[in-house]
């Protein structure tokens, strides 16, 4: 062999490693996607936290290479960097690490002083059980359809936990399509709200909240996790980590804990979670006829869990009594988007009656939700693992 | 001291915990006492086995544990040390032929099962005083026929003749899945979703229900003792507490307390006048270097109406 063909071979070799000659056209789609998420989360500042994460995780995972030549870099080649780090989401561990974080972040006061917004938070798990019988109807197998519903809980880190059990292979659409939706909340429950509810009863007013007890805080999230857990043992992971964390926050003798839970490891995990989930979404495993479907359920999951909650709210107003009417306005906070649904009840509330603060009492049924979304993972965990 | 003894004590429940989880969960799972034609070692010879099988959901490390088929000596094959094969990974079986010739590896007992009588098999923990599980495989059973549990690592014992519906499954489980049966039941009965949404429901808000009417009474005691201890504080008894309805205060008129107390003390924060400037040092060094290479992080400020 000549000095120029052994240039030239290795030369050509080279080219067949480049992203180039391996580039196929879903490579393409998959990274207009994930510019379109930093995009979206640049300029319209929609979620940026996740968005960009994700985004850039997309284009990460969308880099088109050789998997025959053994790099060992792609997410799905086992012992990749990639691939360690996606343990935390196909073992289901990034999930419990967040949920600590945000129970260290979360003040149950709102809650706590009004519990019956709790069912509230349970109501709107309706949307989740409504995409389930829809994805059974499309065709997808039980423990699909339950993986794919739990996109109506409006909760990503519980959506990537228990599609990472009951559904690997549709766990990046589904934790894509979770969180794009939790980004267009506000394009998609104020029309809802308005659609089921009357000027009246969006102007109706709630008496503050009463103060609440610090003895109160620190025995909610022990009896929080007890009973609940008690209930749904499938759910100790999330729940556990949830009330954990307030209890870190709400004890007073653990703040450095509570703070380092709350933004170091929440930031931290957050943009592993985030960059691992967008990077799992290949355009070989992403691209196909059921991540349309699963896109399509969650949004139908979304709409349930919003209407349901609103409703619940109207229902439950005919039994109570005329002073103690809850705005149903405050209803689409059931679905566990902290805060952005209860800010968007504040907003609309506000919209009707410039006096009228409902952020408070739209904190109640919203962190409800995330309850609530947990212990249904924890059933569908429970029913279909 | 008192430290002392709590933290003896959380090392205690932690040991204990860590024991709890450990090798108990350790079963003996399908005896072969005679084989003529099931599965050969790998030397090739056709020789009882005892198959063992890990109920944890995490791997098992078992050298050092003891097998055995007499209760007099129940060190009587010790599993070596050393073999990366003794670990059973989750829910998993392993199987120890009984040919009583240990030279052979860690998996060839140095005892044999005796057939045509009752063969006691026994495992004992590495203190040889342990016993964490035992079978007495009856003398009826025949050549090529297993003594098995029906179910892995639970169930009763029964014996495997091999057929299509009691099939012998060395290193693998006694009941073979093809699918996962809780999937196949709410495909078949729940086609609809109909009972899985309203179970769910029911569930989900038994759950909260609960936590709301814990909270209720919480609350209601909460309050209790509050009011109590407002009377404390004012001097009233019980019944003139209760006649006043002593409630908690709320939030806004904490803060108008708070507020006509900051303005009636004056209470401003006393700051000394004296300003120093200092002159900052930044010596250099090639990593410190990069504070005048690198610009700040950028912020996007959005408008917000």
């Amino acid at each position: 062999m000549s000095f120029g063909d052994f240039v030239l071979d290795n030369l050509r070799q080279f080219w067949e490693l480049t992203g180039f000659a391996n580039a196929e056209v879903g490579n393409f789609v998959m990274l207009a996607v994930g510019l379109f998420f930093i995009w979206l989360a640049i300029k319209k500042n929609f979620e940026p936290m996740l968005l960009v994460p994700i985004g850039f995780g997309i284009l990460i995972g969308n880099v088109p290479f050789n998997t025959a030549a053994g790099l060992e870099v792609g997410i799905y080649e086992e012992g990749s960097v990639l691939n360690i780090l996606y343990n935390g989401v196909s073992a289901g561990w990034y999930p419990p690490l967040i949920f600590l974080g945000i129970g260290a972040m979360t003040d149950f006061s709102a809650l706590i002083a009004n519990p019956k917004l709790m069912l509230i938070g349970a109501a709107a798990q309706f949307g989740i059980f409504g995409a389930y019988m829809v994805a059974l109807a499309i065709g997808f197998a039980p423990d699909q359809a339950g993986a794919i519903a739990i996109i109506g809980g409006a909760d990503g880190p519980t959506a990537i936990f228990l599609s990472s059990k009951l559904a690997p292979n549709l766990m990046g659409a589904i934790a894509v399509s979770a969180y794009s939706y939790m980004a267009l909340v506000p394009v998609i429950q104020p029309p809802l709200m308005r659609l089921f509810t009357t000027k009246k009863e969006r102007m109706i007013k709630m008496k503050p909240a009463r103060a609440v007890s610090q003895n109160e805080k620190i025995v909610f999230p022990i009896v929080g996790m007890l009973l609940t857990c008690f209930v749904v043992p499938s759910g100790l992971p999330l729940l556990g980590m949830l009330f954990f964390g307030n209890l870190l926050r709400e004890c007073g003798v653990t703040t450095r804990l509570a703070k380092t839970a709350s933004n170091a490891l929440t930031d931290i995990v957050t943009i592993l979670l985030g960059m691992t989930v967008g990077a799992s979404t290949q355009a070989s495993q992403f691209l196909t006829p059921q991540t349309i479907f699963i896109f399509f359920l969650g949004f139908m999951a979304f709409i349930i869990a919003s209407s349901s909650g609103v409703l619940f709210v109207k229902l439950f107003n005919l039994v109570l009594p005329k002073d103690k009417k809850i705005n149903p306005l405050i209803g689409n906070a059931g679905v566990s988007a902290v805060p952005m649904s209860a800010r968007i009840s504040n907003n609309l509330g506000l919209e009707y009656d410039p006096s009228n603060y409902l952020l408070m009492h739209a904190m109640g049924p919203n962190v409800a939700g995330v309850i609530g979304s947990a212990v249904a993972a924890g059933v569908l965990l429970g029913f279909l693992a | 001291m008192k430290k002392s003894i709590l933290t003896l004590a959380l090392a205690a429940m932690c040991c204990t915990a860590a024991f709890a989880q450990g090798r108990s969960a350790l079963r003996l799972n399908e005896v072969m006492v005679e084989n003529d034609s099931s599965i050969v070692d790998e030397y090739g010879n056709h020789t009882g086995w005892i198959e063992l099988f890990n109920s944890n959901f995490s791997p098992l490390e078992i050298s050092s544990i003891y097998i055995t088929n007499d209760k007099n000596d129940p060190k009587k094959y010790p599993v070596p040390l050393g073999d990366v094969n003794t670990k059973i990974a989750k829910r998993q079986h392993v199987v120890f032929y009984t040919d009583g010739e240990p030279n052979k590896g860690t998996f060839h007992t140095n005892f044999t099962l005796t057939p045509g009588q009752d063969n006691w098999i026994g495992i004992y923990d590495a203190d040889g005083i342990t016993l964490i599980d035992e079978v007495l495989v009856p003398a009826e059973l025949v050549c090529d026929n297993t003594w098995a549990r029906t179910e892995d690592g639970a169930g009763e014992w029964a014996v495997r003749t091999g057929g299509e519906d009691d099939y012998i499954t060395p290193s693998s489980a006694n009941i073979i899945k093809g699918t996962n049966p809780k999937i196949e039941e709410f495909a078949t009965q729940d086609a609809h979703g109909w009972g899985m949404a309203v179970m769910a429901m029911a569930i989900v808000f038994s759950a909260l229900l609960v936590l709301c009417l814990c909270f209720y009474a919480i609350g209601k005691i909460g309050a209790m003792v509050t009011r109590m201890n407002k009377a404390r504080s004012q001097g009233l008894t019980r019944q003139e507490a209760k006649a006043e309805n002593l409630v908690h205060d709320s939030g806004e008129e904490i803060a108008a307390i708070v507020m006509a107390l900051h303005e009636h003390l004056n209470a401003h924060d006393t700051e000394n006048t004296i300003l120093t400037i200092n002159k900052v040092k930044r010596a250099y060094s090639p990593w410190s270097s990069k504070i005048y290479n690198l610009r700040q992080v950028p912020e996007l400020h959005h408008n917000r109406h």
